[in-house]
């Protein structure tokens, strides 16, 4: 699986997510410098997690704006699959590429721990190796993940299927004390209209090998290269 | 605003310097006239306590720096340790106590972001941090704010620098109230063929200024950590820095890609005392005098004098020395990375620091005596009166033995730190083998095979009764808290808290746990290998308990050969390795339960910590042990239940002691003691060998179960332990504990 990744400054987690990369798709990414205007050809794009710009104005308002981003959004738009964990899924949305926007976490504090996600739809090149319903354990690490979407568009959400992850109990129950941030509906991840462009708050590149306490997260990368294979 | 350069030196002028009348008359005597305004500043900054180490040099060169693993040691920005394949690890700890009490988000963010930045300087990329953290009684009107500000600013810098924040300890006493402890520790890998250093070499090389712009933050901040707080320390805001931790992951990831190429000679950041003292180091060491231009110095606002600009403690700033030639290579590096750039000096052959401005000379000093010729000082000291013992069967039993551990794993002291240690990213980079809330963080080396734990420990309450013994327990206790992972301890970093020195108790205080700082590092050939003093933690006269904190690493051949302290399985045995004589002098049973802080520590048996220490590493080297916690604050039964909180299993305790008062042998503290689990098929085999090597070693129970059964006693269930145990610190934080109702008196 041929990736690009992103990498504004102050983005900070590109190296497990390159990590990931290699591990699940045999290859490492490309870093593309987001001075950088054109992408090259790849099968899927990642804008990792951090804290670029220093979240200075809104976070990921500013690499949303970042010269690569052009190309970016023609890539999304041709079908290219994009995938934006944490910082990546608040550029995502402060791009337009995915709907809502992610708010200071409820209680107005930075949250690190493992959290536990229901797998909504395995419908997608993103899911395809997990079993619908199942929960996967992975870390979240964010100070804004507080996923928001008006009525309208989160009735379009649920009614498409693009809701893929919530945070969820043990048993795979929907409830307040499994959502980390106050996230809407428990919201962790969703997908755009045509299915190509992921983002989630939860970083499923720290969890892909059990030296680091569970390897759940390594299904979004797999399910990415058999996606590919069928394509 | 402009301050003249040729103002009249006055007596008052001196003192707002923190110079004495003696260490004034030392600078007239050296330079032979009045120094400018500007280089009494630069006097100021290179002679206060924080840069000179005046009261406690003569006592830190006794402490052992030297060992085989030792690649550098105290001097330089952090101490360089050996870790095989090639590689270094690089840590260092320091102190930011003043400014976070004073501005508790920015002086603790600004803490993280100093330390990091003296392991970067050095060519390493930081893996893990820490911190040691000391608050106020949690009565006390400021505490809750303090600890609020303190960890959102130590989250909100390294979260965003983007390294793990992996462990660290928390204690609250009202001795702490007026002057709280921010102790930050990092630590990095290098490759040992790229470290870099201080000294500049060769004369007429370019001296570069990068990073953040200068700004009139932090002007005098090393010379406000000098000095003792009165009650105007609010007025002292404007002396914090403010950090941004953005900058600084641009200023590592720029240094780093400088440092691959050759053009790098020395580098040195900009910490306490800013520009002055990094530049001041990098000529000194380098047997070099410096000029400076200030004209060429990136400044944030307009209007800099020379005076603001050599004192401004402005944060994410960095010096470099580089070789002839080069300077567009490392242009090229900084601007892609959005940083300043500016070639502001060159390095002469007449070993004076000269500093221009506008085209004057606003200082022109000598730069080694500078350092050199600091004041040094003798002070007089007064040993700790020895302590009363304290005789167990004098201490009152509780109630119940399962009521005493309730409490005491839920007080301020004892609870869970989740609530912290949650809103720092403990995971980011992947490589975080054992989490916060263990004895030891472990930290895989780049893809392994390879670990290094990290602790950061001290018994302040020990080191009031007994310095000497306090400081030897800190330092056995990281050695124990490594060796309870699997690590061969390796080295140490210190941070030597104390109050006013020249107050000769105080003064006996630092002598004596540097002493016994001394005597265990050569014990268990341990060495010191970097750290930092902060003296004058007092307010209104009164000092803060005596907290030299340690930090210590230790390393893992294999990562996935290190044990955690949950317990792991159902009818495994519990054994103790170590002697239990039940010591409750200054235990936290008799703080905490029996309301009493006296007595004297618990004794600290070097032969016996190191024999039972190898016990137990060779024990997890071997695979043979399932569970492994060291004993400390609160003794055996509180080791136990955090055992089976960590494990989600209980326990069956067979034993009870038949010559010991319960309430002794469950919670006195005595040192080198560890509990450790395994299957019944080999605990002969263990008990034999530990009989062999003069270990003591004893079966008390078994795991399994949902609560902690002792005979005789009611069963203490899981589920109750955890919430007294979880509870107390997001309760107290969400204002749900009412203030005046909890104290650690």
């Amino acid at each position: 699986m041929k990736s690009a990744l992103i990498l504004f400054p102050g983005i900070n987690r590109e190296h497990d997510m390159a990590r990931a990369l290699q591990r699940a798709g045999g290859m490492a990414p490309t870093i593309v410098w987001h001075k950088d205007t054109e992408l090259p050809p790849v099968d899927l794009v990642v804008i990792p997690g951090g804290f670029s710009y220093g979240d200075y104005l809104r976070c990921g308002a500013i690499a949303a704006r970042s010269p690569i981003m052009r190309d970016v959004i023609a890539k999304a738009e041709a079908g290219v699959t994009v995938l934006g964990v944490c910082n990546g899924f608040q550029v995502l949305t402060e791009m337009g590429l995915l709907p809502g926007a992610l708010m200071r976490n409820a209680d107005l504090r930075f949250v690190c721990k493992d959290v536990l996600l229901r797998v909504e739809t395995t419908d997608t090149r993103f899911t395809n190796r997990y079993r619908k319903g199942q929960t996967i354990r992975t870390p979240v690490a964010h100070g804004d993940g507080n996923y928001f979407a008006d009525p309208e568009t989160l009735a379009r959400l649920e009614g498409e299927g693009r809701v893929v992850f919530r945070y969820a109990s043990a048993d795979g129950d929907i409830d307040e004390t499994s959502n980390p941030n106050g996230s809407i509906d428990n919201i962790a991840g969703i997908l755009n209209a045509r299915g190509n462009v992921l983002g989630m708050m939860p970083h499923p590149e720290d969890h892909i090998e059990l030296a680091q306490g569970s390897t759940d997260g390594l299904g979004i990368f797999e399910s990415m290269v058999a996606a590919l294979e069928t394509a | 605003m402009s301050i003249p350069n040729d103002i009249p030196i006055t007596p008052d002028l001196v003192a707002d310097h923190g110079l004495k009348p003696d260490e004034y008359q030392r600078i007239l005597d050296l330079i032979g006239r009045e120094p400018t305004f500007t280089e009494l500043g630069i006097f100021s900054a290179m002679w206060n306590e924080h840069c000179s180490y005046k009261s406690s040099k003569r006592w830190l060169k006794t402490l052992p720096t030297e060992g085989p693993q030792v690649i550098q040691g105290p001097g330089e920005n952090a101490g360089v340790v050996d870790i095989g394949d090639g590689l270094a690890v690089v840590f260092k700890m320091e102190s930011h106590n003043h400014p976070s009490f004073i501005e508790p988000y920015q002086g603790a963010a600004t803490g993280v972001g100093g330390i990091l930045r003296d392991v970067f300087t050095m060519g390493a990329r930081p893996i893990a941090a820490m911190n040691a953290l000391r608050f106020g009684d949690p009565a006390h009107q400021k505490t809750r704010h303090l600890v609020s500000g303190v960890v959102a600013g130590i989250g909100g810098y390294g979260n965003s620098f983007g390294v793990p924040t992996v462990g660290g300890e928390v204690n609250f006493h009202r001795r702490y109230n007026g002057n709280i402890l921010v102790n930050a520790f990092a630590a990095g890998i290098a490759r040992t063929d790229q470290i870099f250093y201080a000294a500049a070499t060769g004369v007429g090389n370019s001296i570069v200024y990068l990073g953040s712009k200068t700004g009139r933050d932090g002007i005098h901040g090393a010379t406000m950590a000098s000095a003792e707080f009165g009650e105007d320390a609010e007025e002292k805001r404007p002396t914090v820095q403010v950090g941004d931790p953005f900058s600084e992951k641009l200023l590592l990831e720029a240094c780093l890609e400088l440092m691959q190429t050759d053009a790098v000679i020395a580098i040195q950041d900009m910490g306490a005392a800013g520009l002055t003292c990094s530049a001041v180091e990098m000529g000194a060491k380098g047997d070099l005098g410096v000029e400076l231009d200030l004209d060429h110095v990136p400044c944030r606002e307009d209007g800099m004098t020379a005076y603001e600009m050599m004192l401004s403690e402005s944060q994410e700033r960095m010096l470099m020395v580089l070789r002839p030639g080069k300077e567009d290579v490392a242009r090229a590096v900084f601007e892609k990375w959005d940083l300043d750039f500016a070639v502001i000096g060159r390095t002469t052959d007449d070993l004076r620091f000269v500093v221009k401005r506008h085209g004057e000379v606003m200082a022109d000093l000598p730069i080694k005596e500078l350092g050199d010729e600091a004041p040094e000082y003798d002070r007089p000291w007064i040993p700790a009166e020895p302590a009363a013992p304290v005789d167990p069967s004098e201490v009152p039993a509780p109630n119940a033995i399962g009521d005493a551990l309730l409490r005491l794993v839920g007080s301020p002291d004892m609870c869970s730190r989740r609530w912290i240690w949650e809103q720092y990213d403990h995971l980011i980079l992947g490589n975080t083998i054992q989490r916060p809330g263990g004895d030891a963080a472990v930290v895989r080396v780049e893809d392994g095979p390879k670990g290094l734990a990290f602790t950061l420990d001290v018994t302040p309450r020990y080191c009031e009764a007994d310095p000497v013994e306090g400081g030897k327990q800190a330092v056995a206790e990281t050695w124990r808290n490594l060796t309870a992972v699997g690590a061969t301890p390796l080295a140490l970093t210190d941070c030597l808290n104390f109050g006013n020195p020249e107050r000769p108790e105080i003064m006996g205080q630092l002598v004596g746990a540097i002493q016994g700082i001394g005597e265990a590092c050569r014990a268990l050939e341990y060495p010191i290998v970097s750290g930092n003093v902060s003296l004058y933690n007092e307010t209104s006269g009164e000092a803060i308990l005596p907290t030299p904190a340690l930090g210590g690493v230790g390393l893992l051949e294999d990562f996935a050969l290190s044990a955690s302290i949950g317990f792991k399985a159902e009818g495994e045995t519990i054994l103790v390795i170590g002697e239990t004589t039940g010591h409750l002098g200054r235990s936290v049973y008799l703080r905490d339960i029996a309301g009493r802080e006296d007595g004297p520590p618990p004794p600290v048996d070097l032969e016996t910590e190191k024999r039972n220490g190898d016990f137990v590493r060779a024990l997890i080297s071997e695979g043979r042990v399932s569970a492994v916690h060291d004993c400390s604050d609160g003794g055996l039964l509180v080791a136990l239940a955090e055992m089976m909180m960590a494990g989600g299993i209980g326990a069956s305790i067979h034993t009870a002691p038949d010559d010991l008062p319960a309430h002794a042998y469950w919670f006195g503290e005595d040192q080198a003691r560890y509990v450790v689990t395994l299957a019944a098929g080999g605990v002969e085999r263990l008990l034999a060998e530990a009989r062999d090597s003069g270990v003591a070693a004893a079966a008390l129970g078994s795991t399994g179960g949902d609560a902690l059964k002792l005979p005789g006693e009611d069963p203490i269930y899981l589920d109750t332990l955890r919430s007294c145990h979880e509870g107390w610190l997001p309760d107290y934080m969400a204002g749900r504990i009412a203030t005046g109702s909890t104290t650690t008196d």
